[in-house]
């Protein structure tokens, strides 16, 4: 394409049937901890 | 323009919940919320998603005419369509799917192993580490929260706890204890342990940096930036600044494990909003695992208002500039809030569920009380069972939590960041409105702020395929 450079390839829409291992780190949203931002994670699954 | 205004509210879809557009730095960026494609997009482009809704491409064509030759505008709406086609613009509603069940499993614990601390921060949310209630966690409360976990967390392999307080390290004896229990459990329950710690440092002498290397301890370190800034918001009890022992003894520990398994993390208050200097300052003493996050407070001279929002939103460029500019100078760092998976993020179901606080995630104080998260310890109304009992709230709170998804919060089930913040976090909210579903403004205008930046660094240097 001339006009748009896509960045990524997402999972999105794929991971609604594929989803919910519920395997992933616990993410914390707060501001007092960095356990992980739920954005921050990388899937469990597809880290390996 | 009155012609496309019309068109972009009465068109087929709803585009503000479809898609965000922004600049940062020299980027036009076009985000499809429902898919998670980022595109970096012309001028052009940028301006015919002021109006393009998937379907009205003669009104774009007559709006924009002026401005752009027919074959431009053409080529234009060729390559957007195309992007529709592949799913990647417009994509269909998220609502909450079948993989998202019905009841939470647990699988985290946070153990208030020490509700007592030696320093004194100036933006305790805990009291000044005691919650309301000093005391130690015994090992027989810490091993019964890992018979709960092992319990609760069912079928599911990965588990974790995260020592906590107050400041952990005042009772390493339950932490030790909790540890060689987890460790013997693991073989026999089947489960993965993952560990953590969250220490201010002054107690890490060199027995406890062996110790927690050897058990394979991950850590997070309090460390808020600049030696004055830290010294006036982390002093101990005395009144004397932590800076340099906290310093010190985090290199010592870091060096000794390789540079790996840890987090430096610091806060920013409504003293330093030119928090750039702060996450500098830490890079240049030596660390590169590097978090640095907003103070939340009420009613206190430290916190934000949504005055402070322009500033902070300049001073999230100005780092996003900084970061950029050591990475290229080869000397680059990893900020955990720049650090967007845009490719292999989370499913659906983890994005609803967000934090998994209530259901997912306990703390547990020194009884072996449960709550939803370490910042509910001691608030009135939110215990929810113990350790010994299990969950024995009569009101469902646990199954509130649940259904306290980002697609349940009315301004989030608007908002176009809701599959990264997943909701923003229910402490916050319950602080500042008094309700789980009614997320704390201020937070979420700076998450934006900072999510923007992150697909920006994303998209610049090229992480993703």
């Amino acid at each position: 394409m001339k006009h748009i450079q896509t960045i990524n390839k997402p999972t999105l829409q794929s991971s609604m049937k594929s989803g919910g291992c519920g395997e992933c780190q616990a993410s914390c949203q707060s501001a007092c901890k960095t356990s992980c931002t739920v954005g921050n994670q990388v899937c469990e699954r597809q880290s390996k | 323009m009155v012609a496309g205004i019309f068109f972009w509210t009465k068109g087929l879809i709803d585009i503000d919940r479809r898609i965000h557009k922004f600049r940062q730095g020299d980027a036009h960026i076009l985000l499809d919320i429902n898919s998670g494609a980022v595109h970096l997009v012309d001028q052009m482009i940028f301006d015919v998603m002021d109006l393009f809704d998937g379907s009205n491409d003669d009104d774009v064509r007559a709006e924009l005419a002026e401005r752009y030759s027919p074959a431009e505008l053409d080529e234009a709406l060729s390559e957007l369509h195309e992007l529709i086609d592949a799913q990647l613009l417009f994509a269909p509603e998220i609502d909450v799917p079948p993989t998202f069940k019905q009841s939470g499993i647990v699988k985290s614990l946070c153990l208030m192993v020490a509700q007592d601390c030696n320093l004194r921060c100036k933006y305790c949310f805990g009291d000044g580490g005691s919650y309301g209630a000093r005391g130690l966690m015994s090992a027989e409360v810490g091993r019964a929260a890992v018979d709960f976990l092992i319990k609760k967390s069912i079928n599911r392999r990965h588990c974790e706890i995260d020592f906590f307080g107050g400041e952990p390290l005042i009772n390493m004896k339950t932490v030790k204890a909790v540890t060689q229990y987890v460790r013997a459990r693991e073989i026999d329950s089947n489960k993965i342990f993952k560990l953590t710690l969250t220490t201010n440092g002054m107690l890490l002498n060199d027995g406890a940096i062996d110790w927690l290397n050897d058990n394979n301890i991950s850590v997070v370190l309090s460390l808020d930036g600049r030696k004055e800034i830290h010294d006036a918001m982390r002093p101990d009890s005395t009144g004397r600044g932590s800076y340099d022992r906290a310093r010190a003894n985090f290199k010592r520990l870091v060096d000794s494990r390789g540079g790996s398994n840890y987090y430096l993390r610091g806060t920013y208050t409504r003293r330093n909003l030119d928090f750039t200097n702060d996450v500098l300052s830490l890079h240049d003493a030596g660390f590169d695992v590097l978090s640095v996050e907003p103070v939340v407070l009420k009613d206190s001279p430290l916190g934000f208002t949504s005055e402070d929002l322009p500033r902070i939103r300049d001073e999230y460029d100005r780092l996003t500039e900084a970061y950029l500019e050591r990475r290229r100078a080869g000397r680059g760092f990893f900020f955990f809030h720049f650090n967007v998976d845009l490719s292999n993020g989370p499913c659906v179901a983890k994005r609803l569920s967000g934090c998994g606080a209530g259901h997912e995630y306990f703390a547990v104080d020194v009884n072996g009380d449960l709550y939803p998260c370490h910042q509910f310890v001691g608030r009135e109304g939110y215990r929810l069972g113990s350790v010994f009992g299990g969950v024995d709230d009569p009101r469902g709170l646990q199954d509130y939590f649940r259904r306290s998804h980002v697609l349940n919060k009315p301004k989030c089930r608007e908002c176009w960041a809701r599959f990264y913040c997943s909701g923003g976090c229910h402490a916050n909210a319950d602080l500042f409105n008094g309700d789980i579903r009614q997320p704390y403004e201020v937070g979420c205008e700076i998450q934006k702020k900072r999510l923007e930046c992150a697909i920006y660094v994303q998209a610049v240097v090229g992480r993703v395929d």
